[in-house]
């Protein structure tokens, strides 16, 4: 139906420009806990374009992980690395102007490019769905290695944050 | 069904990069640095997902990679903290630019 | 070619106790004159049978290659003739004795050994001299002669005045020497050959006109080989060391400078008499030499007060008559004499050194009546002064005689009359010696003299006999057969035996003795008076012609001036030039150093500055600060996709 249509288009057209917002949030606040804040929000509203994106599963996996567990992680860190009541310091270092001049080329110059260049829309891809059982079986047949790799990986990032994080106690004798 | 054409999309995720990449190079507090870097991560997911959903012929490819990209974001994020929290135990600080004994 | 192989046994005796004697001389002590002796006489037994067979007629030579001068070979060997017979019989004889007496003589000296030592080694060259076939082994011999003589006669070495007359001798006849040297390669260069043999067959050869010879050449040779004479015969004007040489030990003087060393220059001229005979131009020159020497020498000796000096300057007048006879063409005469002179000066000088030993002193003025208290010594000294007048029947009278007819009969009177003269004072002054020393009453009484023991008197009385006997063979009683011996080397003139001559000698010999007795027995008075008469008659002959004086001038002090100069040469331009390059090379070294530590290190040092001068400029990009980097990398990224899509 168009207007539903219309209306889809409408509102993504308004997460985008929600996401964005709460990025900018992110970057801005000077309180670290409502940038952990603003960054849930905006990681949530990814999962939304994902679902637009008719990557159902992504989103599912998007919320869990991301949200779930590294906007957790980074509210952790926040609190033990600061005092949350109290101080609020400058948030921007010396070279913010430099770095606004070189993302507004970089976007502009960017956005030619996007702009310009023919991108090959198959209509193929456009019909294709993708089923859960699709994406196991690719994973467990295309793609085993990288998923060995990125067990791997993850083992040792499991065990690197251990060491890494760990207090340094006086080493008893053994 | 064709809901936005694909530069929409791709436009929109350069602007979240941008906004990223911008939250890397200008934040003070090493964790907001590395919560501007999920941000970038992210970006690029949106653009795996929108390749994937409009070029391309295997269209598991591009799930599956931001699968992986999820995970390793998720990797990044867990050792970046940890070394923040070693960082904030030795040094007392976790803004990045007293984080300078490499200088000359 | 008839060869004695046995004849290299005798001088190479005499150079074995030379070795054992200088290396092993302070084990054997007393025993080293031992050796020296039995060596000696060893090589005499060897030697007489030979001489003997020579006598006869024989003749022996033998010639081994010594060394190759590129295609030519160097020979050397050996030449028993008639005048080296002769001289062997002679030097064998004498040296043994006079080595005799000196085992006595040199009794209780510190270096008694080495005396011997030395002695041996100048019997075995003088040996080897009078055996030798050619002029390099002469010269070699000659040499080596030197060497001992210089070596002997500074025997005592810690008294200046032998040192000096060591050195003064050995210099004096290295003039001679260079001349000789000379002399025999211009001859080699003449002849091209220097053996004797060879030289005389060439020589004969030339007489019959069978081959011509450059006698500009031969002359100068000959005129060179002379100067060997002058300066080892002390012939004027390189007499001068003679008489110094007496500060050796009397042995020595016997030996060297009475009977061997001193003939060696007389035998040289022997040698070469067909060379001499070659060039007739040369032997007015020889003549004039050898008359001037003989009177100017017993002119000297007229007015010596030291008992040896006398002796020595007797020797050179006599060594003037053998020259003055080898000039006259008279080789059997000067050759003669030469024997005769050998046992008469010979004994003559053992007999001094007797006097010496027992007495202790020299000057002949503070002796007198020692006849009582040293008879033997007297006798034999009395029987030597007569042969050396010329008393006949004694050796000595029948060699001079034949000097003298030679003169005569060659029609040179006025060297006749020279020579008359001459004899004269030798006559004179050996009686002089004679009747200051052994007769008269006693002048110096501190001087307690005794006879010599019989190991020194022994030689005394066979060398008297050997000065009684040895001249017959050249006598009317032999009729002459010396000299028809000698006519085997060379043809010379004869002469016939003149009685005037004969007359003429003896008168003068009487005249002489007799002066010398009536004024140095009765009249001493007169001796002064004369003196002042002609005072500087007496002042030439006291100051010995002032030979010394003169040369001392006009040689030796331009020759030490010269010295000094090239020592100031060498001291400031060489010296100079080594020190001036040293010090060159410093100067450049400290150059160098300052190059290298201004320029070079300061090229390394900018380097160092330049590096940590941009160093501090470019160091500031290294903030510490993560986010710069980051930024840096996103500019450059930017700044790489502008210049892709330009180029694209």
């Amino acid at each position: 139906m168009p207007i539903l249509e219309l209306a889809a288009k409408f509102g993504t057209y308004v997460v985008m420009a929600v996401i964005l917002v709460f990025a900018v949030g992110v970057v801005t606040f000077r309180n670290l806990f409502h940038c952990a804040l603003c960054l849930a929000a905006a990681l949530i509203g990814t999962a939304v374009i994902y679902v637009v994106l008719q990557a159902e599963y992504l989103a599912a996996i998007q919320i869990l992980l991301y949200v779930g567990a590294v906007v957790t992680l980074v509210i952790f860190a926040i609190m033990l690395t600061e005092h949350l009541a109290g101080k609020t310091i400058r948030q921007n270092n010396s070279q913010s102007s430099l770095a606004i001049a070189g993302l507004l080329g970089f976007v502009a110059l960017l956005t030619g490019l996007i702009l310009k260049t023919p991108w090959p829309v198959t209509e193929t891809a456009l019909k294709a769905k993708v089923s859960v059982m699709g994406l196991g079986q690719a994973l467990m047949g295309a793609y085993v290695f990288p998923f060995e790799v990125i067990s791997i990986i993850l083992i040792a990032a499991l065990i690197g944050t251990v060491v890494i994080a760990k207090k340094d106690d006086p080493e008893e004798p053994s | 069904m064709i809901l936005l054409p694909l530069s929409h999309i791709l436009i929109f995720s350069l602007l979240l990069f941008a906004i990223g990449v911008y939250g890397a190079l200008v934040r003070r507090n090493i964790i907001g640095i590395l919560i501007s870097i999920e941000l970038m991560l992210n970006a690029a997911n949106i653009n795996l997902i929108a390749f994937s959903k409009y070029t391309s012929l295997s269209p598991e490819t591009g799930q599956i990679f931001a699968l992986f990209v999820i995970a390793i974001a998720a990797t990044a994020a867990a050792v970046g903290l940890a070394i923040v929290l070693a960082l904030y135990r030795v040094r007392k600080t976790v803004l990045a630019d007293e984080v300078n004994l490499l200088k000359w | 070619m008839v060869t004695c192989d046995q004849i290299l046994l005798v001088p190479l005796l005499p150079f074995l106790a030379f070795v054992i004697n200088i290396l092993a001389g302070r084990w054997l002590k007393d025993r080293a004159a031992w050796l020296s002796i039995a060596t000696s006489s060893v090589a005499c037994v060897i030697a007489l049978p030979i001489c003997w067979a020579v006598f006869q007629g024989a003749h022996f030579s033998h010639q081994g290659t010594w060394l190759m001068l590129g295609a030519v070979p160097l020979k050397f060997g050996y030449l028993m003739d008639p005048l080296s017979a002769t001289l062997l019989f002679m030097v064998t004889i004498v040296g043994t004795l006079i080595q005799v007496y000196a085992s006595g003589y040199m009794h209780g000296d510190p270096r008694y050994s080495r005396f011997f030592a030395y002695v041996s080694l100048f019997m075995s060259a003088m040996l080897t001299l009078v055996i030798s076939d050619n002029y390099l082994l002469f010269f070699m011999s000659w040499e080596i002669m030197g060497l001992c003589s210089y070596l002997l006669i500074g025997f005592y070495f810690e008294k200046a005045s032998a040192a000096n007359a060591s050195l003064k001798a050995f210099l004096t006849t290295r003039i001679g020497d260079v001349g000789f040297l000379l002399g025999f390669l211009t001859l080699f260069t003449a002849i091209g050959t220097l053996n004797f043999a060879q030289m005389n067959t060439i020589m004969a050869g030339a007489h019959g006109g069978h081959a011509t010879l450059n006698t500009g050449l031969l002359a100068m040779a000959s005129l060179l080989i002379f100067c060997g004479t002058i300066g080892k015969s002390a012939q004027f004007p390189l007499h001068v060391w003679l008489p110094d040489a007496m500060e050796g030990p009397t042995p020595v003087s016997a030996l060297i400078h009475a009977a061997t060393m001193v003939a060696a220059g007389v035998f040289l001229v022997a040698r070469s008499f067909t060379l001499f005979m070659a060039v007739p131009n040369i032997l007015p020159i020889v003549t004039a030499i050898g008359t001037i020497t003989a009177f100017m020498a017993a002119f000297i000796a007229l007015t010596q007060n030291d008992i040896k000096r006398v002796l020595a300057y007797s020797t050179i007048s006599q060594l003037g008559y053998m020259v003055t006879a080898m000039g006259l063409s008279g080789l059997g005469a000067g050759t003669f004499h030469l024997i005769t002179h050998a046992f008469f000066k010979a004994l003559l000088f053992l007999g001094a050194g007797s006097v010496i030993h027992g007495t202790h002193v020299q000057d002949i003025r503070e002796m007198g009546g020692l006849f009582k208290k040293m008879p033997h010594t007297a006798v034999t000294f009395i029987i030597a002064s007569l042969a050396l007048a010329g008393v006949p029947p004694l050796s000595g009278f029948w060699s001079k005689d034949e000097i003298l007819l030679a003169a005569f009969g060659s029609g040179n009177f006025l060297v006749f009359g020279i020579l008359l003269l001459t004899a004269f004072m030798t006559a004179f002054y050996m009686f002089r010696l004679i009747f200051l020393t052994f007769f008269g009453k006693a002048r110096n009484h501190d001087v307690h003299a005794h006879e010599s023991p019989a190991l020194m008197t022994a030689p005394l009385w066979c060398l008297a006999v050997g000065s009684v006997v040895i001249g017959i063979p050249g006598s009317p009683f032999m009729h002459h057969w010396f000299q028809k011996f000698m006519e085997h080397m060379a043809h010379y003139p004869e002469y016939e035996p003149s009685a005037f001559v004969m007359g003429c000698s003896i008168a003068v010999a009487i005249l002489g003795i007799t002066l010398a007795g009536v004024i140095y027995l009765k009249q001493k008075h007169w001796a002064e008076a004369v003196a002042k008469a002609f005072p500087s008659f007496y002042r030439l002959s006291f100051h010995k012609f002032y030979f010394d004086e003169f040369y001392s001038a006009y040689v030796v002090k331009p020759f030490n001036a010269l010295g000094r100069v090239l020592f100031g040469f060498d001291e400031t331009v060489i010296d100079g030039a080594v020190n001036g390059t040293g010090r060159n090379t410093l100067f450049l070294s400290e150059i160098k150093n300052w190059i290298d530590k201004y320029i070079v290190d300061g090229a390394v040092n900018f380097m160092g500055t330049a590096v940590y001068f941009l160093n501090s400029i470019v160091k500031r990009i290294q903030t510490g600060f993560v986010q710069n980097y980051l930024l840096i990398v996103f500019l450059v990224l930017i700044a790489f996709l502008i210049l892709e899509l330009k180029l694209a």
